[in-house]
């Protein structure tokens, strides 16, 4: 419980690092400062705020914001099963990966934003196709993140289950994917950063509606503050989706051992509350601990 | 070097021939590991089909193991008896993993077959349970998941698998670390998982591939005897693979000589089990013997 006030120490530390910087924005813009870097156009922090207090209150703003999630969940599930259920294929069946790795490493280089004339000419709506590219965004680092750590799995635990009597499901479901879990969450922390970057260049490109449509439209009308509150608003929520998948990551891989130098934060906590409270390890029953001092 | 002719006759000439347990080569008249009917996987009484007092539990014949365009052991015939323990001792690389891996049925032999009581092994399955030197938890189950893990393969309802797993647990003496995960406990706590685990899906056989091989001598000790007190009663016959001489006096029943290349000689090991005593000639000789064949 010593870590409680180490730990409000750090959420001060973090705070403070962002108000800073918007401490420095707000200084640079209010002086107009031109220093070879011009910040006499730029809006100031309370333009910013202001603008984004009228936003806030009115319909769009929540349009945009719901419109731009459901792309993006959508693109971004879609993507994760698909990923994941391609990258345990290839990894695990030499005829999957001669059939379909060639088409993947062809396709894979090609950034997904470049196929906005594939999704026009494939998809009768915008909104499928802004989809279709968010989804191929999250696709690749999931399917090759995947790959890898399928691969990687320790051989013995396969053939553990086998000798068990396990057929290829149970090896499926009770070895591969638990064991490949932690390399997947690396991929999808991947992919939900490259689905934001894509989801709003695509919306800007053919989207009606959506917060980077709307962003696109303020720097055509010149309305800066504008662009700022929709620039804050992608910032505020891509962190907020990919804290969100670090966090269930972290919560499905919990059995991890974590390295001491991680434990200064929510792990080590964790890890005190599940052990202490539930499995009694200090009180060893009498005929314990001759083993245990052996052990 | 023994050739593996004298190997067959060795078993007929072993200290007890008539003993059930242990090993004796196929050539012996009851040993063919053909009749054995009335036995089923499922069969986990743990007492022994009167059929297989002379079949054996496990056969190679003529058996040709390693990996496609590698072979390892050649000509190998060995039948294990029911309910015994074989150990089998070699240098390391001469193939004991080889042929335990083959014994489970995740390799398959090169020529020759492989049989459990009269039948072809065609791949792994819960009849043949392997225990692995290094650790082959999973990491992410707690010990009592693990250990539930052929209980649910073989499709128990959840309650009465952990009430199978916990007993398990309770025998080899991890009852208060059910919940912990492998990682948080020792290296020896593992492996008494592993082999609380092998033994929860009521294999017929154990397959043991120096499961004590990393830990020190005093655990290594403990989990001998460990290892004799709860395999007494199930009946399971066991192949235990060491490259630990003393080791392999101590359990097994029979040892099995491996060398260049072959399986070079099967032997009875003199009872009573006994670590401490170190004046009994027959003892002595095999010890002699086995070390010789080491190349120690």
């Amino acid at each position: 419980m010593s870590g409680r006030p180490k730990q409000a120490g750090r959420y001060v530390l973090r705070l403070g690092s962002l108000a800073a910087a918007l401490g420095i924005w707000q200084l640079l813009t209010s002086l107009d400062v031109d220093l070879w870097l011009r910040f006499s156009q730029f809006p100031t922090v309370a333009d910013v705020a202001r603008a984004f207090a009228d936003r806030v209150s009115g319909p769009d703003y929540w349009t945009d914001l719901t419109d731009s999630l459901t792309r993006i969940l959508t693109g971004f599930l879609l993507a994760a099963v698909l990923g994941v259920a391609t990258g345990v294929l290839v990894a695990r069946s030499r005829l999957a990966e001669d059939l379909l790795g060639p088409v993947l490493e062809v396709l894979r280089p090609i950034p997904a934003i470049a196929l906005v004339p594939v999704a026009i000419l494939l998809f009768p709506s915008n909104e499928q196709g802004i989809v279709f590219i968010t989804c191929t965004a999250a696709f690749f680092p999931v399917l090759v993140s995947t790959r890898h750590s399928v691969r990687a799995l320790t051989p013995v635990w396969e053939e553990a289950v086998r000798t068990m009597g396990g057929g290829r499901w149970r090896v499926l479901g009770s070895v591969v994917l638990p064991g490949a879990l932690p390399g997947i969450f690396g991929g999808l922390s991947v992919g939900i950063g490259v689905s934001w970057i894509c989801v709003i260049s695509a919306e800007m490109i053919s989207g009606q509606y959506g917060v980077g449509y709307r962003t696109w439209q303020d720097y055509t009308i010149v309305n800066y503050p504008g662009v700022f509150v929709g620039m804050v608003t992608i910032g505020i929520l891509g962190w907020l989706t990919s804290t969100a998948v670090e966090l269930l990551g972290r919560r499905l891989t919990r059995w991890l051992p974590r390295t001491s130098y991680m434990s200064g934060g929510r792990p080590a906590r964790r890890v005190r509350g599940t052990t202490t409270a539930r499995a009694p390890v200090a009180p060893r029953s009498k005929e314990d601990v001759p083993h245990d001092q052996l052990v | 070097m023994t050739s593996s002719s004298e190997v067959r006759t060795a078993g007929s000439s072993g200290t007890r021939p008539s003993d059930p347990s242990g090993v004796r080569p196929t050539d012996s008249p009851g040993a063919r590991p053909t009749d054995s009917p009335g036995v089923h996987p499922t069969d986990t009484s743990g007492a022994r089909p009167a059929s297989s007092r002379t079949g054996a539990a496990l056969a190679l014949r003529e058996a040709t193991l390693g990996r496609p365009g590698a072979p390892v052991l050649d000509a190998v015939d060995l039948a294990v008896s029911p309910g015994g323990i074989l150990t089998v001792v070699g240098a390391s690389g001469c193939g004991k993993s080889t042929l335990l891996r083959t014994l489970a049925g995740l390799l398959s032999p090169l020529a020759g077959e492989v049989t459990q009581d009269g039948r072809l092994l065609t791949g792994p399955g819960a009849d043949r349970a392997l225990i692995f030197q290094e650790d082959a938890l999973l990491p992410w189950r707690t010990l009592r998941a693990n250990v539930e893990l052929p209980l649910a393969i073989k499709g128990l309802p959840r309650a009465e698998r952990r009430a199978q797993a916990d007993s398990w647990l309770d025998r080899v003496g991890l009852a208060p670390l059910a919940r912990q995960l492998p990682h948080r406990v020792s290296g020896g706590q593992r492996q008494r998982a592993q082999l609380a685990r092998a033994l929860a899906g009521a294999p017929r056989a154990v397959l043991m591939d120096e499961p004590f091989g990393a830990l020190d001598a005093q655990t290594r000790a403990g989990m001998q005897d460990l290892l004799v007190e709860v395999l007494r009663g199930t009946g399971a016959t066991v192949v235990f693979v060491t490259h630990d001489v003393d080791e392999a006096l101590f359990l097994g029943d029979r040892v099995a000589l491996l060398g260049a290349g072959r399986l070079t000689a099967v032997r009875d090991v003199p009872r009573p089990r006994d670590r401490t005593t170190h004046d009994d000639p027959a003892r002595t000789a095999l010890r002699r013997e086995v070390l010789t064949s080491l190349g120690t």
